[in-house]
């Protein structure tokens, strides 16, 4: 008796002891600077006093970050910037997945060779964009206005309106290779055998697609899609280098980073920062019911 | 006459010892942080390796961003972390109230009459609560460059003494340029969202009479029609003799443009002087320099905004004396001279202004001496540590005007309630 007794509690501290170091690395490096955020917002700090003089204001900062017209702006720019980057790259990443996965001469070659913007650091791929996008000598207008597509050149970089879609191409021509990778997997793991089947049975290419690739494709494209939002929604590099802090086009990030490291002002920023994880881990509990729905 | 192989190794040896090890031995490594916009970082590292020769010590030159605002962003991590890394930085004439608690006081160091020598305006921008954090390096104003061939050829006299005559000229040798080069533009100036955009519009607003965004008892004076036609006329500038890429330009941008030839007219510092007359340069002596246009109404006056690096010791660096000693020779007469000449970076000593060397090298210093002596400055003195964030509220309600976003005074209506929470209760 006393002997199964000690043996269940045996086996639960067995488990703690196998757990706590994962545990330990989580509270060291999520836990605690997520807290010390948090316990910061409720503080004004200035970066810039030397030394600190943090003072305590309660929830302020947060009152003041419901009102900042600047912050919702931000999160308006991520929210369209995530949705249609993710949205583009999955179509693509699909498209491009579906085609290396064919057998034809040369693939390991193709499927290296699609890697390689995603392989490129961001500031420096954004950096090249940049020039390429300028007005006056890119090679964008230029290879555009050879091919008579625009009648005079366009201010890509400048003009509110096409500013975030020119970012948003970026990071779409940066990112679809990792979708595509990412799908490819999940193509390469559906058996060879359900698609003789359904070749017996009559199956057209469509049918093929809609009856069999995409259900079974799905648990890789919601991974894929997880990680990609996840990303997305705390982008930075590219939207900083090629604008900046511009209204037109700051990300949640990119604000939150001009508060702390720019203005120096620890409090409003780390609210901010805190904001970010919130409306971050509100996607996750959004994705996460749907994950287990389709587990279900 | 045959020298012997065993006698150079010889020669060259003693010269190893009686110059390199002692000198090696005796000094410390001094750190400088510079500037790379244009030929900044060469000069600068020129000037440090000759103290280092004179004084057999050692420097370090590390480069920084090109954008003022980025640049001060890693300034500020750097400090606030107390790193030691740095001992010498190069400040600009806005960040002695932002950052003064990280530097020595110089009065400490430095023999009073030293502190005479320099314009007593930027001695005084560099006291913060009676310290002296920074020496002045090198001033800056805003000036107009201007295409003295162009403006021969289509026809005018003289460069534009206000922004209509400007506009007018600008849109005239834009249309006949266009004939031949598609790429031409009348005037190329900063329009990004960052500090340069508030240093431009800072002089569009003064010369409309319309103050400095806040006066010097701390009020918020921004929200004004004199500033709201001033901006309008900005507003106007774009894509019509400015092009619409502006609204992305920094001052490497700007000059881009302009020294490729590609521009009538060009707002910038006196640096872009030197290197628009470089050998390699296509403008080389087919330009010149003036105080920027006024306003055409009857208040209406030039205006330069008043810019300009400094030389700061870190209180966390470990060689404060050494340091001391490199910023005394980099802002010592003969270097500044060496700097004024080479690079056309304006003296901050009055004296180098009346050097014929200096006046032969670059007559416009002579010329504009009134311009730059009488520069406005941004309102960083009042708004101390809050500066960053009047000027980034500023140049963002500005670009949002120049985009088109918003109406000049809706912008500035609503600037001027972000600068009164900014504010708080006082700066």
């Amino acid at each position: 008796m006393a002997q199964r007794l000690s043996l269940s509690a045996r086996r639960a501290r067995i488990a703690w002891a196998f757990l706590a170091p994962a545990v330990l690395v989580l509270l060291a490096v999520a836990a605690y600077p997520l807290f010390r955020t948090f316990q910061l917002s409720l503080f004004r700090a200035n970066l810039l006093d030397y030394p600190l003089r943090p003072e305590w204001v309660g929830l302020a900062n947060y009152a003041y970050m419901v009102r900042d017209l600047y912050w919702w702006t931000s999160v308006k720019n991520t929210v369209i910037f995530t949705v249609a980057s993710v949205g583009l790259e999955t179509v693509l990443g699909l498209g491009i997945a579906l085609l290396v996965n064919a057998r034809f001469p040369l693939r390991g070659a193709m499927r290296t060779a699609m890697l390689i913007p995603w392989a490129i650091p961001t500031v420096v791929s954004a950096q090249m964009w940049r020039w390429m996008y300028n007005d006056v000598y890119g090679v964008v207008n230029d290879l555009l206005l050879r091919a008579h597509l625009i009648a005079k050149p366009l201010a890509w970089l400048a003009d509110p309106h096409l500013v975030l879609p020119a970012i948003i191409a970026v990071d779409v021509w940066k990112t679809t290779p990792f979708m595509a990778l990412l799908l490819l997997a999940g193509l390469q793991s559906i058996p060879e055998e359900l698609y003789e089947a359904s070749r017996v049975d009559g199956a057209s290419g469509a049918q093929q697609f809609w009856f069999i690739t995409l259900p079974l494709l799905v648990p890789a494209l919601l991974v894929a899609l997880i990680f990609r939002t996840l990303d997305a929604l705390r982008v930075f590099d590219v939207i900083y280098v090629m604008s900046g802090v511009n209204p037109s086009t700051m990300s949640m990030s990119v604000y939150a980073r001009q508060q702390l490291v720019d203005f120096g002002d620890l409090g409003y920023g780390s609210a901010l920062s805190t904001g970010i994880f919130f409306i971050i881990a509100l996607f996750v509990v959004l994705y996460l019911s749907v994950l287990r729905v389709e587990v279900d | 006459m045959q020298v012997p192989k065993w006698f150079k190794v010889a020669l060259a040896a003693a010269g190893f010892l009686a110059l390199g090890v002692p000198a090696a031995a005796q000094g410390v490594t001094v750190t400088i942080s510079c500037g790379s916009v244009g030929k900044g970082y060469n000069f600068c590292k020129e000037g440090a390796e000759a103290w280092a020769k004179r004084t057999g010590n050692k420097v370090r030159v590390l480069a920084s961003p090109k954008s003022t605002t980025d640049r001060l962003a890693l300034y500020q991590q750097q400090l606030a972390a107390g790193s030691s890394e740095v001992d010498v930085y190069m400040i600009d004439v806005i960040w002695p109230g932002i950052l003064g608690e990280f530097f020595v006081d110089l009065n400490q160091y430095i023999d009073p009459k030293v502190k005479s020598e320099f314009f007593p305006a930027l001695i005084k921008a560099n006291t913060v609560d009676g310290r002296l954090v920074g020496l002045p390096w090198f001033t800056d104003a805003g000036i107009l460059y201007y295409r003295t061939d162009l403006l021969k050829k289509y026809g005018f006299a003289g460069p534009p003494k206000t922004w209509d005559e400007l506009k007018a000229m600008a849109a005239k040798i834009q249309a006949g340029e266009r004939k031949s080069n598609p790429k031409f533009w009348g005037f190329v100036w900063q329009g990004a969202p960052y500090e340069g955009l508030t240093c431009d519009a800072l002089e569009w607003i003064y010369s409309y009479g319309g103050g400095t965004i806040v006066d010097a008892q701390g009020n918020i004076t921004v929200n004004n029609p004199k500033a709201a036609a001033a901006l309008k006329m900005a507003k106007s500038w774009v894509n019509t003799i400015s092009p619409p890429g502006v609204l992305a330009y920094m001052e490497e941008d700007a000059r881009g443009v302009w020294q490729a030839g590609n521009a009538a007219f060009m707002r910038n510092w006196p640096y872009a002087y030197a290197l628009g007359n470089s050998p390699e340069s296509p403008i080389k002596g087919k330009f010149d320099v003036t105080v920027l246009p006024k306003a055409s109404t009857p208040d209406g006056r030039h205006a330069a905004t008043l810019g300009g690096w400094q030389l700061a010791v870190s209180r966390f660096s470990k060689h404060k004396k050494e340091a001391v000693s490199l910023v005394l020779y980099l802002t010592g007469f003969n270097e500044q001279k060496r700097r004024a000449i080479y690079g056309t970076y304006l003296p901050t000593r009055p004296a180098l202004y009346q050097d014929p060397d200096v006046l032969a090298a670059a007559p416009f210093m002579g010329r504009l001496y009134d311009v730059f002596v009488n520069a406005v400055p941004r309102p960083s003195a009042q708004t101390k540590k809050k500066y960053n964030q009047v000027s980034s509220a500023f140049w963002t309600a500005v670009h949002s005007v120049l985009e088109g976003k918003a109406t000049a005074e809706m912008a500035l209506s609503q600037l001027a309630m972000r600068l009164e929470r900014i504010k708080g209760p006082g700066w």
